[in-house]
Formats: structure tokens, C-alpha cells, sequence
């Protein structure tokens, strides 16, 4: 359960968001919406624990995450609007490198975004939408309660999206937990919706 | 797994990254052993054709060499991992900050100062070095670019981010390493007049140990921010 009590943002001297209050219960998705400079990205980078919180709390299960970061971050996945990988590492080697920070399995989290056949390909080779497939096969990586994605299908294809929409429902089946900065509606069939405009 | 294997393996999984990374780019690794060994070639040029004199500068010019060669990765050592936002991943893989660091600051000395090392009788060749001090000198390098790698892991992290990062971090790092220098030096120097080297690199070795717990702290907080 993640509760979001009166959170306030500054980036500088300008308020990004203040007085946000939200929760998330486990099982669902959410998307963030909002115009660009909002604070989406602002907001996950605190939810994840990478920005303090000017004001305001972040709950989970009713515990400020600030008190125990390293059990937060292992509860959680994030993925920024940078794709995270070396470029002059293999598909594989990319990804396994994430696969022994948290565990998983490696063929499978490839399969799941159809990455097989690039596997031994270096990353500095895939376009940009192939990138991205990578970024978010390491979601699937292991289980995590918490995914904070930043625009999560930017460059994907139609075919890519519906595998996206396949690992979501099947995170939320598990009653994993989604808020998802986008523009474009998440693929999957319930999901809320939280304006940040 | 219990908290101590799973950061155990983040530990080697991050260093060994780094030494993968570094295998598909050894010219990173290359341009800094080439970097030392010009600078003491240079040595010979400025002094001109006297082997004593030149003898007499050996020790210190292969340890100035050596770290500022050490330092040219250092400023992309943080710098590469936030430009694609691996640094973001890393600080939330669990590991420690200050582990982390750790991790950084080994891969650094293992694919900088290691080659530096190797090419350590190359330079002291040219600078009319005495062969009997060349295992020390070896010794000396290796422990100063240890204490570089530490110190520098630890200033790249600061200056993270900073406008002209690349130019601030020698300027911080630099003056920290002056005992590294001195006590190096004096060690090189005895060893070439056949005294007793081992209280100069004993101290050397006391600087690497101080170092090793308070730099990565330091670019730790550095790293978190606070």
C-alpha cells in the first residue's frame, strides 16, 4: 500500500507540485497524466527515493520510506526516460547485469519482450524503440511490488506495446503495484487515471 | 539470500561490469598508460643528456606521471552512468552507496593504475632510474594510484554534475594526493641510494588504509546528495 500524504516538490526555486495527496492499492495501475513540466518525472524520482521531498510524506504500509531506503528500493523498479544501458555491452550482458543486482531469469525476460534473437547483439546496435524493449524487459526480470515508469512506450511499436500490456497485467495479477508517467493511455484494460495538471 | 551474499554480489557484479566495460574500450585504459609514458619522456627533453640529474628526478616525476594519468578517466567515471541514467539504477540496486563507490573506485585502480604499473619500467628506463629501485618504484606507483583511485572516485562524485566538472576535479583531488607524492618519492629515492624504503611505503600504505573506509563514505553522501 503506498500512501502519498501533502508531497511538495521544488525544483530550484519554482514549486513543481505541491499539496499532491494519492494512494495506490496493491493490484492496480495507474497513469500519470499531465502537461510536460508537471512533475511527473519529478514525482517517481521521489516516490523511488532519488529526490527528497521538499514537504510531505511517502507511505508504505504505512511507514515513511525515508526511514528504510534500502528496503524501498528492493521493493521497487524503476524505469526512467534514460533506457540505463551500455552501449558497448550485449543485449544480454546488459541485462544480466540487472539479473545479478536482483535476480531473475535472463532468457525469459528477453523472451517476454521478444529481445531473443538480439541477444548477442551489442546495445549500441538497436534502434531506439529495440532500446527501449530492453529497458523494459528488466521489469521482468524478478517480481517487485512497486513499478515507477517514465513514459514507458515512447518509441515502441504497436506489436512491443501489446507485449508491455501483457507483463503489466501479469504484475498486477499478482497485486504489483504501477503508476506510469505517459501521454498515451497504458495498455491495460482497468486502469486509473491521476491528472496532474 | 541474506543481506551480506546479495551485497556481496552486487559488489562483484558492479566491478565486474566495470572490467567488462573497460575490455571493450581499452583505449580509455591505453590513452592513460600512453599519457605516462610521454610525460616521463618528456622528462629527458627538459633536462637534457645528464644521466645523474635526470636520476635525481626520476622518483618524483614517475609519481606526478602516474597520477596525473591516473586522473584522465576519472571524470566520466561517475559522469558516463548519470548521462544514461544507469546511475539512478545503480543507486537503487542496493548496494550501499559508499559499496558502490567501493566498487567504482577498485574497477578504476584494476583497469588504470594496474596498467600504469606495467608500464612502470618503460618510464623508469627513460628517466635513468636505478634497476634496483625499480620494484619499489612499482610498489610506490601502485599504492599511490591506489590512494588516487580512492581519493578520485571520491572527488568525481562531488563534482558531479558541476559545471566544468572535468577541470574542477583535479584542482580538489590533486592537493590530496601531495603525501602520496611525497612519501612515493622518498621511498623511489631511497631504494635508488640503496637505504631503507620500506617506512616511506609503510606510510604510503597507512594513507591507502585511511583512505579506503573515508572515500567511499564521501562520494557515498556525495552520491545520495545529502
Amino acid at each position: 500500500m503506498l500512501r502519498v500524504e501533502d508531497l511538495a516538490c521544488w525544483r530550484g526555486e519554482r514549486a513543481v507540485f505541491a499539496g499532491l495527496s494519492f494512494s495506490l492499492k496493491a493490484g492496480e495501475a495507474v497513469a500519470l497524466l499531465g502537461p510536460n513540466g508537471a512533475g511527473k518525472s519529478s514525482l517517481l524520482r521521489v516516490l523511488a527515493g532519488l529526490l527528497p521531498p521538499a514537504a510531505g510524506r511517502v507511505l508504505w504500509a504505512g511507514e515513511d520510506i525515508r526511514q528504510d531506503t534500502p528496503a524501498h528500493a528492493a521493493r521497487l523498479r524503476y524505469l526512467g526516460h534514460l533506457d540505463a544501458l551500455k552501449p558497448a555491452l550485449s543485449v544480454r550482458e546488459n541485462l544480466a547485469f540487472h539479473a545479478a543486482l536482483a535476480g531473475g531469469d535472463v532468457d525469459a525476460a528477453l523472451g517476454s519482450m521478444a529481445l531473443a534473437p538480439l541477444a548477442e547483439l551489442p546495445a549500441r546496435m538497436l534502434s531506439a524503440g529495440q532500446r527501449r524493449r530492453l529497458a523494459i524487459a528488466r521489469l521482468a526480470l524478478a517480481p517487485a511490488a512497486l513499478w515507477l515508469l517514465d513514459e514507458p512506450t515512447v518509441g515502441l511499436d504497436t506489436a512491443s506495446i501489446a507485449r508491455f500490456g501483457h507483463l503489466l497485467a501479469a504484475h498486477c495479477a499478482q497485486g504489483g503495484m504501477v503508476l506510469a508517467a505517459t501521454h498515451v493511455p497504458l495498455p491495460i484494460a482497468d486502469g486509473r487515471q491521476l491528472d496532474m495538471s | 539470500m541474506t543481506p551480506d551474499t546479495t551485497g556481496r554480489s552486487a559488489f562483484l557484479a558492479v566491478l565486474g561490469r566495470e572490467l567488462r566495460l573497460a575490455i571493450r574500450h581499452p583505449a580509455d585504459a591505453l590513452a592513460a598508460v600512453l599519457f605516462f609514458l610521454l610525460v616521463a619522456a618528456l622528462f629527458p627533453f627538459g633536462v637534457g643528456p645528464a644521466p645523474e640529474t635526470l636520476a635525481r628526478l626520476a622518483p618524483g616525476a614517475l609519481l606526478a606521471a602516474a597520477l596525473l594519468a591516473a586522473l584522465l578517466p576519472l571524470d566520466r567515471l561517475w559522469g558516463s552512468e548519470a548521462e544514461d541514467g544507469s546511475l539512478d539504477l545503480l543507486l537503487l540496486c542496493g548496494l550501499h552507496p559508499a559499496l558502490l563507490a567501493l566498487a567504482k573506485a577498485s574497477g578504476h585502480w584494476l583497469t588504470t593504475g594496474l596498467p600504469l604499473l606495467a608500464a612502470t619500467p618503460l618510464a623508469a628506463a627513460m628517466l635513468n632510474l636505478p634497476t634496483e629501485a625499480w620494484s619499489t618504484a612499482m610498489l610506490a606507483l601502485g599504492l599511490a594510484s591506489a590512494l588516487l583511485s580512492l581519493l578520485g572516485t571520491a572527488g568525481a562524485a562531488l563534482t558531479l554534475g558541476a559545471r566544468r566538472g572535468g577541470v574542477l576535479l583535479p584542482l580538489l583531488v590533486l592537493p590530496l594526493a601531495i603525501p602520496a607524492v611525497i612519501f612515493g618519492a622518498a621511498a623511489i629515492e631511497a631504494a635508488a641510494n640503496e637505504t631503507i624504503a620500506r617506512p616511506m611505503l609503510l606510510l604510503l600504505a597507512a594513507l591507502v588504509a585511511t583512505a579506503l573506509p573515508l572515500a567511499p563514505l564521501a562520494a557515498g553522501a556525495a552520491l545520495r546528495g545529502d
